[in-house]
């Protein structure tokens, strides 16, 4: 299983919060733009590949407990999304490529969506 | 089906511990200079098996007691270090977890490896026992800190006596504050974890109260208010608000269906997923709603979970028509 970090090296991607959490293993991965559909699809250690950056996507990770989040297409969170995902120790990932490229790369690495 | 992995709080922190919170820093070092015997003498003082080799500030080498061995052997104890030391360093970053370590004593069945900075300037020396040591630490102080919090929460329902004892937790939820939305079902969260609830019932709580408290920012006129009652079997949340209420609740209970603005949509809410998602998690729920008054919502889960046999609501129900 990999780490978020070798994930992080691996796909070259930018870090924007909790960067000493990046050494979490990570048990899966979802994509979707819907925060209920990730409420549903996303489990705990799970890597979650959205473009959306605001917020709320702070919360859905927290509660979820998962590894980490993907913002992708160069969306890029506000300082007061940044600070909220320190202060919940969320990790934060950005990437200017699409969510369909990331998520490609995610597969090719061994991470899986269905359990 | 396969499982989800799961990890335990040891697996966690070997991923997540710096080499640098439990490598020893006190290191005793020669130069390449120091002679063999002079070494016997170092090494037996501070009963330890080996030392960095160091030429001013530069690491040159690693000598060991197997090194001094060889030399008492062969006779050779009166040349300097230089001449019998390892000069093939087998180095890890201070600021790697300690997995990274895990990982190089098993390539290369050393018994210490050196720890450096991102110079490669020496910051300390890491054994197997050092990781043991570690570990056991970390665990044991965030184990006593959380431990005692617990400790006073999980025993507050034995602690207070009464017939039936409740605690009741409140959340006033603003309408359209999408900045703080998820905080009433992130303190609800904390609590239940505090309480020593299950991490799966925890889940099911926290997803419910989650979609609860964003139809209440979503949708209600005013906001509202969510309340979770805790008791010692059960949960029951509740989110209540005064208008506008919904037409038709069957409706509304169908998967897909949503009468969220497109605003809110581009910020990924309103999927019509919400009551889907409650249900799914909930033992129970009841949805009351009366347009022009206001709508009621009430979700029960219960806090022991059946042994064994009784699944997940949504990790074992088959896909979900849609």
């Amino acid at each position: 299983m990999m780490s978020l970090k070798e994930i992080i090296e691996e796909l070259v991607l930018e870090t924007v919060s909790s960067v000493r959490l990046t050494n979490r293993p990570v048990a899966g991965g979802y994509a979707a733009d819907l925060l209920s559909c990730a409420m549903k699809g996303a489990k705990k250690d799970y890597l979650w590949v959205t473009l959306q950056s605001h917020l709320n996507v702070v919360a859905v990770a927290s509660l979820l407990n998962l590894a980490g989040v993907i913002i992708t297409e160069g969306n890029r969170p506000d300082p007061e999304t940044i600070a909220r995902a320190e202060e919940e120790k969320v990790a934060l990932i950005l990437t200017p490529k699409t969510t369909f490229t990331v998520v490609g790369e995610l597969t090719l690495l061994g991470v899986r969506g269905e359990p | 089906m396969a499982q989800v992995p799961k990890f335990t709080k040891v697996q966690e922190l070997i991923y997540e511990l710096p080499i640098e919170r439990v490598m020893k820093k006190d290191v005793v070092k020669v130069t390449p200079d120091t002679s063999m015997t002079e070494l016997k003498e170092i090494l037996r003082l501070n009963r330890i098996s080996g030392v960095p080799v160091l030429e001013g500030e530069k690491l040159v080498g690693v000598i060991s007691i197997e090194d001094l061995i060889k030399a008492l052997v062969q006779g050779d104890v009166q040349a300097p270090v230089r001449k019998r030391m390892t000069t093939q360093l087998i180095t890890v970053l201070e600021s790697e977890s300690v997995v990274e370590a895990v990982k190089k004593f098993a390539q290369y069945k050393v018994g210490r490896l050196l720890v450096v900075n991102e110079q490669g300037q020496l910051r300390g020396i890491l054994t197997g026992g050092d990781i043991t040591r570690g570990l056991l630490e970390t665990i044991s102080l965030d184990y006593h800190a959380e431990e005692i919090s617990r400790y006073r929460a999980k025993h507050i329902f034995e602690d207070i006596i009464s017939d039936q004892t409740s605690l009741i937790l409140r959340y006033k939820v603003k309408a359209k504050d999408f900045k703080k939305a998820g905080n009433a079902s992130s303190k609800l969260k904390r609590a239940l974890d505090r309480l020593g609830a299950v991490p799966e019932v925890i889940r099911r709580v926290a997803i419910s109260a989650y979609e609860a408290e964003m139809n209440l920012i979503i949708h209600a006129d005013e906001g509202g208010e969510l309340t979770a009652e805790l008791q010692p079997e059960v949960i029951r949340v509740t989110a209540i608000d005064h208008g506008p209420g919904i037409p038709n609740v069957d409706q509304a209970m169908s998967p897909g269906f949503s009468t969220a603005p497109n605003w809110i949509r581009e910020l990924g809410f309103g999927a019509g997923m919400g009551l889907m998602n409650i249900k799914r998690c909930a033992d129970s729920m009841r949805l009351e709603s009366t347009v022009g008054k206001g709508t009621r919502l009430e979700i029960v889960v219960f806090l022991r979970q059946e042994s064994g046999e009784q699944q997940t609501p949504d990790e074992e129900r088959g896909p979900q028509p849609s």
